[in-house]
């Protein structure tokens, strides 16, 4: 049925897109939402994407007394007639048809089609002209609904904001993140610094049904360089590490701890008290002294010098004393691993940092808290400098987390570096790739710097909601979101693609995407290089 | 040219009255039939017929109380089949001026003695590719539904694909029944194949 006629435009306007009757020949059944469609107006091809279908009659009166459709005759009758199907359609580009489109590609629309205008499905060849534009660098993500032309997305565009990827647990958003991560290496549009939580990036993540999937080490091993938290877990899972990371208690200041408030249930007042202690004890010493406290009294008296209250003391303490059992905090580490991370960065080196079995969200916070505001401390200091001096910036970098809303929350987000991360957009030539799976509880201002979404399935209201704000269409994309499929298809809007686009995930994991993604076996290396070598000699 | 079966006896816009040569033999309820007015075949479907005595106000009476058959009573008194007569009525529902076919009315009625024929099959299926007649078959009012019904029954059966026909008319007619379910509904048990 692609490129065939499916009906024609009843009625509709520019802001809430236009109802297409559908011709009697056309089952309801043989539409899906998300799908594309051309309009042939009288003065221009229109280019839009079907958002809702509904069955409708002539008269409401038909429902009252409906007609015998038992009747296989009379339902072939009455289909497309007295009852018959409605799309709704909302256009989001011109292709063709006038001067400009012509001339410079696809156009952002402003206005409809004239009345009864053919409506056809989109053929591969119209996708292909809005989506297809092969330029260099561009990578491809995957295919819109049912067709086979290849959405691509523009790396080095894409790493100019920060960007976002939603949807419900297990929907694909790790798969997705792992292949924008790919284009980005590839194209060399920035590099990459990944918060690993659960150890699925840097050599090997799982699929549903168990299978090992590549990790990016493996597939681009000179590129990549695997950091562990957990050295232990790494040599048992067989991972090749690149450096072992350890934070000293010395490198911990207050407004790392300020972080943790939630996780590990600290009131406003030991908060404000860790700020009382770095005063007293000096900023690298604080948290190491304060731990070494032993007894009650000790404790007290500490309180009580500093103007606290002997309870507030306690619980601080006893929380605190629950980063001990975080093994990679020593009182003092051997390297210092942000000048090992930008080491790396410099050298166009992508670094996942691999979480190991601390998943829990009180290292991942600490860590990404710690580590981040240290490095975007860096990258604004070379910028300013770069800005002044006339030496070379440093080269774009894109942060990846997992659980966004940890870190962006309202409560949270105009403290944390990550907020304001968010909010300076690249002017210290940092970006943010966050991975929720909850948007509604990341920050609605965050939310709405995030220059490209890529959302799969998500089933709760407030999420389809704080994931849509701002975006033209929004109640007609709401009706393709909720509609995805469970895995592996999402809805991409932004600056990154010229309109809305609903893809199936290029697939991952199989010997043949690995090969497509330009992953060469070593034994296949080995074959090329004899055959090179014996080309050369003879 | 088809054979003809009676001959105009009143003629209006609209529709036409002709008597059958044959006593008793109109054509069938819902079929096609043409006349002819100077270059113009008026085409009408059948929309009654009747068999009545020839004097009016005067009705034959029973006479076959001794007969042991029907036939017998025509076989006893040979002049009554000369005292009854059988007319049948079209309405009409298009016409051709040279070759070229609409399906309204024309512009004048047609003549009174003007020859009707039966249409054949083949003028039936050309008759019937548009279904722009069947708009005025819907307005006829009293037995408007069965008229439809037959007259596409008798239509379907001239065409290649007689389902195929039907579910286009039955769909033409959902659009001019509009609302009116249980009027299509009628008409659709009364053609459905
Ligand atoms: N592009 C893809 N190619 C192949 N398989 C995929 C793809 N996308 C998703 N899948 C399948 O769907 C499963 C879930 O994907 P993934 O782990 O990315 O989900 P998730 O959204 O990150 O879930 P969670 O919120 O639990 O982290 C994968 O294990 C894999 O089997
Ligand atoms: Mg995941």
């Amino acid at each position: 049925m692609i490129g065939g006629r499916l009906g024609i435009i009843v009625s509709g306007s520019l802001t809430k897109g236009v109802e297409v009757r559908l011709d009697s020949a056309i089952s309801v059944e043989d539409i899906a939402v998300g799908r594309y469609v051309t309009i042939e107006g009288e003065k221009r091809r229109f280019f839009g994407m079907i958002t809702d279908v509904t069955l409708d009659a002539i008269d409401q009166r038909v429902m009252a007394t409906p007609p015998d459709v038992s009747d296989p005759f009379i339902a072939e009758v009455l289909a497309g007639t007295t009852t018959f199907g409605r799309l709704h359609v909302l256009p989001v580009l011109t292709i063709g048809g006038d001067a400009l489109s012509l001339l410079e590609g696809p156009q952002p629309v402003k206005t409809v089609p004239v009345h009864f205008s053919v409506v056809r499905e989109a053929s591969e060849q119209d996708v292909e002209q809005v989506f297809g534009q092969v330029e260099e660098k561009q990578f491809y993500i995957g295919t819109p609904l049912d067709m086979e032309t290849k959405v691509r997305l523009n790396p080095a565009e894409l790493v100019k904001r920060s960007n976002g990827i939603f949807g419900k647990s297990g929907t694909g958003k790790t798969f997705l993140a792992r292949l924008i991560l790919i284009g980005i290496l590839q194209e060399g549009a920035a590099v990459n610094l990944v918060f690993d939580m659960h150890n699925e990036y840097g050599w090997k993540g799982s699929s549903e049904d168990r299978r090992e999937v590549k990790g990016l080490k493996q597939l681009f091993p000179s590129k990549v360089a695997v950091f562990a938290l957990d050295e232990e877990s790494a040599r048992r899972r067989k991972v090749s590490t690149d450096f072992v990371v350890e934070i000293g208690y010395d490198e911990i200041e207050p407004e790392d701890i300020a972080m943790l408030r939630e996780t590990l249930g600290l009131t406003d007042a030991a908060v404000q008290a860790t700020y009382r202690l770095a005063r007293r004890f000096g900023e690298r010493k604080w948290l190491e002294s304060f731990l070494a406290i032993e007894g009650r009294e000790e404790l007290n008296e500490l309180a009580s010098s500093l103007g606290e209250h002997e309870a507030t003391m306690a619980a601080l303490r006893r929380r605190l004393d629950s980063l001990r059992r975080l093994r990679f905090l020593v009182p003092h580490a051997r390297d210092n691993a942000i000048q090992r991370i930008l080491d790396y960065l410099d050298r166009g080196i992508n670094v996942v940092l691999e979480f190991g079995r601390y998943t829990d969200y009180t290292a991942y916070i600490l860590v990404a808290n710690l580590l981040t505001r240290r490095i975007h401390a860096q990258y604004r200091e070379r910028m300013e400098r770069a800005l002044g001096e006339d030496i070379a910036k440093p080269r774009p970098l894109v942060i990846t987390i997992e659980e966004a809303h940890k870190f962006l929350n309202p409560d949270i987000s105009g403290q944390t570096i990550f907020g304001t991360i968010a909010r300076e957009m690249r002017k210290y030539n940092v970006t943010l790739l966050v991975i929720d799976q909850r948007p509604s509880g990341i920050d609605e201002e965050v939310m709405s710097q995030l220059g490209t979404k890529i959302t799969c399935l998500l089933d709760n209201e407030r999420d389809i909601e704080s994931v849509l704000t701002g975006v033209s269409g929004k109640s007609e994309l709401k009706a393709v979101l909720a509609k995805l499929d469970t895995k592996q298809q999402a809805l991409i809007f932004g600056h990154a693609v010229p309109t809305p686009v609903v893809v199936k995930t290029r697939e991952y994991g199989s010997p043949q995407s690995y090969k497509e993604l330009g992953f060469r076996e070593a034994l296949e290396l080995k074959k090329k290089a004899e055959e090179e070598a014996k080309d050369l000699w003879g | 040219m088809p054979a003809k079966i009676g001959e105009v006896i009143e003629a209006s816009s609209g529709e036409f009255t002709a008597q059958c040569y044959e006593l008793h033999q109109p054509p069938s309820f819902g079929s096609l039939v043409k006349t002819r007015e100077g270059e113009v075949e008026i085409y009408g479907v059948v929309s009654g017929a009747a068999t009545t005595s020839i004097e009016p106000g005067r009705r034959p009476i029973a006479r076959g109380r001794e007969e042991a058959e029907e036939e017998d009573i025509y076989r006893s008194s040979p002049q009554l089949s000369k005292l009854l007569r059988t007319d049948f009525n079209a309405l009409i529902v298009g016409h051709k001026e040279g070759q070229k076919l609409h399906h309204y009315l024309p512009p004048r009625p047609a003549k009174i003695h003007s020859f009707v024929y039966l249409c054949d099959a083949e003028e039936v299926e050309k008759f019937s590719q548009s279904f722009d007649f069947l708009s005025i078959l819907v307005g006829a009012g009293g037995q408007a539904d069965e008229l439809i019904a037959a007259s596409l029954r008798h239509a379907a059966a001239a065409h290649q694909d007689p389902r195929d026909f039907l579910i286009k008319a039955g769909k033409e007619l959902a659009v001019l029944l509009g609302g009116e379910t249980n009027r299509l509904n009628n008409i659709l048990r009364r053609i459905k194949v």
